[in-house]
């Protein structure tokens, strides 16, 4: 049951869009849908992937961010340099918590900050130089570097840098991949096109290197596309497909090596967790190397149990019982979970927004947990992700794009969630009006959430957040009652 | 003290504009007046015959040297040349790299802020790149800095059309700041009836033909010397025409907000003094074979 009623939901929007002058009321309209099981596409009812209106606050990043912060960036034995002025690199290092296995500095660079600093110098004479300079000495100090990528800030594309051919020569003299990628801050409407350009810049620099090359294989190999393995998530994803016999050979790009990934090519299906930011890599394998690929969900009991066999039922009898052995062991576990949380957060409402795939794939972990989603969007999304969010999010439950600061605001006020899950951005308006809040960008420095071990995690960090008795404390100032008299003296 | 004022020349490439700039500026400090040009073009040429230097050392190349502009001083970039004329080029990369036109941007900044309009002035030139291809480029006629904005132009089809653009331009800033077209300067290529030519289009422009520049092999010769004609030769009549110019720039106050030409009513002016034919709407989009078809036929 949603929180409100169809008419009611669509009479809270027309509230809410009342204040906006005429053209980006109806601009803002187009973004704005109620839900509706039985539609197949979200063509008609909702409007996603355009630009951002002037003047209102949204939550969008760019290319970059998108490209380095999102692909690229975890890569661990890669160095990502971030061509172009200090901040865009400095701001974005080791912001999303993709955890690796290595020495930072030695073998793996995520969490350092590679830049070439533009000067005024720079722009007026290019960096091409620079950029030549700053790859031998990245060669000379980290060694055991396996490639560098050179993510492109605004002003590259601005002065038309070479980077392809300064990339191309430095290539071939550390004889190691080195990869230009044009994932200039302007371009496109959000992070999303960077991640489109970074899959690109995979598929044109990297993806076939070791085509032809002998690989041992196994028929179980199994790639993790789209899994960045904020607060370990990757890692609890793997276990669970390793103990149903499969072979995971890569890791996109979480904890994951240069080798991994040139090595995908070989696999026998890759599993795709963001559809959004990889599934451009995943039909690229799928046309080329003839590679099926699959979506799956790792959140809660029950998107694991169906993911698992969903998964099985591409391979043998043997992975099948395996994957039925993996769900009875940890059945009972999971179980227990929600015997210990589901009364505590029964009935309970959520409202989401977040980024690539989690409006849609956590709703699963909340109904597992006896809560009920009211209300979902995403940051970047394109309308083949709400395709799939219509049928995850129960009926006339309110769904929004690229939502305001506003909008959202109102939204909650109006609905009264119990608990939200959004990003830092957002965070503390909600905590001063005294609405119960996790971070589900970075998991509130908690995780992972990913699979059995992720579920028991993110039931607790629920219940922490909930049931926190500071929440009864609170009084948000247009709560306090004042005195009739005093309204009016003011 | 009068009052410093700032100029910009501006003309399609090629058409004669440092080296007229030059003459005239030469001329204003033969006349007793304290100029400084500011050359606003990568090639760095703006003050080669001023300084009888191939390329003086630019703002953007000191600057690059010493790693950044904050590390110059005023007298790293400025020399004196000919009649006391300051001169400083911004400077740029080589072409097909960076940006230039930042580069005039942080020359021109760098030159306020370490107080090279100085009050003893009288004028400042910019010698600004032929083609306005970004901001950077019209930096120099941005508030507070050029007033007035001579174009240099000739009785050639390609100059006077970009003419006709600049003045597009000027009319933008003219709304927002206080730049303002200030005459045209036509440097003969000696087409027939070149001065009514321009007289016709500078009357179409709202604005005058300050003054005629004939054709004389001498500024060739000072050229090759990298002198202006009024070091090399100040006996000679071309000199005399520079002073005519220097002495126009001198008492000119016909400063107007220009009234830029359509495409039509330029090839209409163009065709009235000849120098463009009736287009032929027959032919167009007829490859020769075709063409070759139908007079067969």
């Amino acid at each position: 049951m949603a929180a409100l009623s169809r008419e009611d939901t669509e009479a809270l929007i027309a509230e809410v869009l009342e204040v906006y002058p005429e053209k980006a009321k109806k601009d803002r309209a187009k973004h704005l849908m109620i839900n509706d099981k039985t539609l197949e596409s979200s063509k008609k009812c909702i409007t996603s992937n355009r630009k951002s209106l002037p003047g209102v606050m949204t939550m969008r990043g760019c290319a970059y961010a998108g490209s380095k912060g999102v692909v690229w960036g975890p890569i661990k034995d890669m160095i990502s340099i971030s061509h172009g002025p200090i901040g865009c690199g400095q701001y974005a290092r080791a912001g999303r918590r993709n955890y690796y296995v290595g020495t930072t500095g030695v073998d793996a660079f995520c969490e350092m900050n590679f830049t070439s600093d533009f000067q005024e110098k720079d722009i007026v004479f290019g960096g091409d130089k620079k950029l030549a300079k700053l790859i031998e000495e990245i060669e000379m100090l980290f060694p055991l570097n396996k490639g560098i990528s050179v993510q492109s800030e605004c002003p590259i594309g601005l002065i038309g840098d070479d980077i392809e051919a300064v990339s191309k020569k430095a290539a071939a003299a550390i004889g190691k991949p080195v990869v230009p990628v044009r994932c200039e801050g302007f371009r496109g409407v959000s992070q999303s096109l960077g991640h489109h350009i970074a899959n690109d810049s995979v598929r044109d620099w990297i993806l076939s290197n070791r085509d032809g090359q002998a690989f041992e294989t196994t028929p179980y190999d199994v790639a993790i596309l789209g899994d960045y393995n904020i607060g370990g998530d990757a890692w609890a994803s793997r276990i669970l497909l390793e103990e149903m016999g499969l072979r995971v050979v890569a890791q996109w790009s979480g904890d994951g090596t240069l080798a991994e990934m040139e090595n995908t090519p070989k696999v026998k299906l890759n599993l795709l967790h963001c559809y959004r930011s990889m599934n451009y890599i995943a039909r690229h394998m799928e046309e080329k190397y003839g590679i099926p690929w699959l979506e799956y969900n790792f959140f809660g009991p029950t998107k694991i149990k169906e993911s698992l066999r969903k998964i099985a039922s591409f391979f043998d009898d043997k992975i099948k019982e395996g994957a039925e052995a993996v769900i009875e062991k940890y059945t009972p576990m999971m179980e227990a979970v929600i015997a210990k949380y589901k009364p505590r957060l029964e009935g309970k409402k959520v409202m989401l927004y977040v980024g690539g795939l989690r409006p849609r794939h956590v709703v699963g972990a909340y109904e597992d947990l006896g809560m009920e989603v009211i209300g979902t969007g995403y940051e970047f999304a394109h309308n083949d992700d709400y395709d799939r969010t219509i049928k995850e999010m129960g009926d006339a439950t309110l769904i929004y794009d690229d939502v305001t600061g506003y909008e959202f605001e109102e939204f909650v006020k109006a609905m009264k969630p119990d608990l939200i899950g959004s990003g830092i951005k957002e965070k503390y308006v909600f905590h001063k009006m005294g609405v119960p809040f996790r971070q589900l960008h970075s998991w509130d420095y908690s995780g992972p959430y990913h699979g059995v071990d992720g579920f028991a995690i993110f039931a607790r960090d629920m219940d922490m957040t909930l049931n926190n008795p500071c929440w009864s404390k609170l009084t948000p100032p247009w709560r306090k009652q004042v005195p009739l008299a005093e309204q009016k003296a003011a | 003290m009068a009052k410093l004022r700032q100029c910009a020349i501006y003309g399609k490439g090629g058409i004669g504009k440092s080296t007229t700039t030059q003459n005239l500026v030469a001329a204003l400090a033969e006349a007793g007046k304290k100029v400084m040009i500011v050359g606003c073009d990568p090639k760095a040429d703006s003050t080669r015959l001023i300084l009888h230097s191939k390329a003086q050392s630019t703002v953007m190349h000191l600057a690059a040297e010493a790693g950044s502009v904050e590390d110059l001083e005023l007298e790293d970039v400025m020399a004196i040349g000919f009649g006391g004329v300051k001169c400083v080029e911004s400077g740029g990369p080589e072409p097909g790299v960076g940006c230039a036109g930042r580069g005039v941007i942080t020359a021109i900044n760098f030159l306020e802020e370490e107080g090279a309009y100085d009050e003893d002035l009288d004028f400042v030139f910019y010698d600004v790149l032929g083609d306005v291809v970004c901001g950077g480029f019209a930096m120099p006629i941005r508030e507070n800095k050029a007033q007035e904005i001579y174009i240099v132009v000739s009785g050639e089809m390609m100059a006077m059309y970009a003419a006709n653009n600049i003045a597009k331009g000027i009319v933008k800033y003219a709304n927002s700041g206080g730049v303002r077209l200030a005459g045209l300067i036509c440097n003969s290529r000696k087409v027939d009836r070149e001065d009514e030519l321009i007289e016709a289009l500078a009357a179409r422009l709202g604005t005058q033909m300050i003054h005629f520049v004939p054709r004389d092999n001498v500024v060739q010769h000072a050229e090759i010397r990298r002198m202006t004609v009024i070091e090399y030769d100040p006996t000679a009549k071309q000199a005399d025409e520079y002073r005519a110019l220097a002495q126009k720039v001198i008492d000119n106050t016909k400063l107007v907000i220009p009234t830029p030409l359509e495409m039509d009513e330029l090839e209409e002016l163009l065709m009235e003094f000849g120098i463009m034919e009736q287009e032929d709407e027959s032919i167009i989009g007829k490859t020769a074979a075709e063409l070759a078809a139908e007079a067969a036929a």
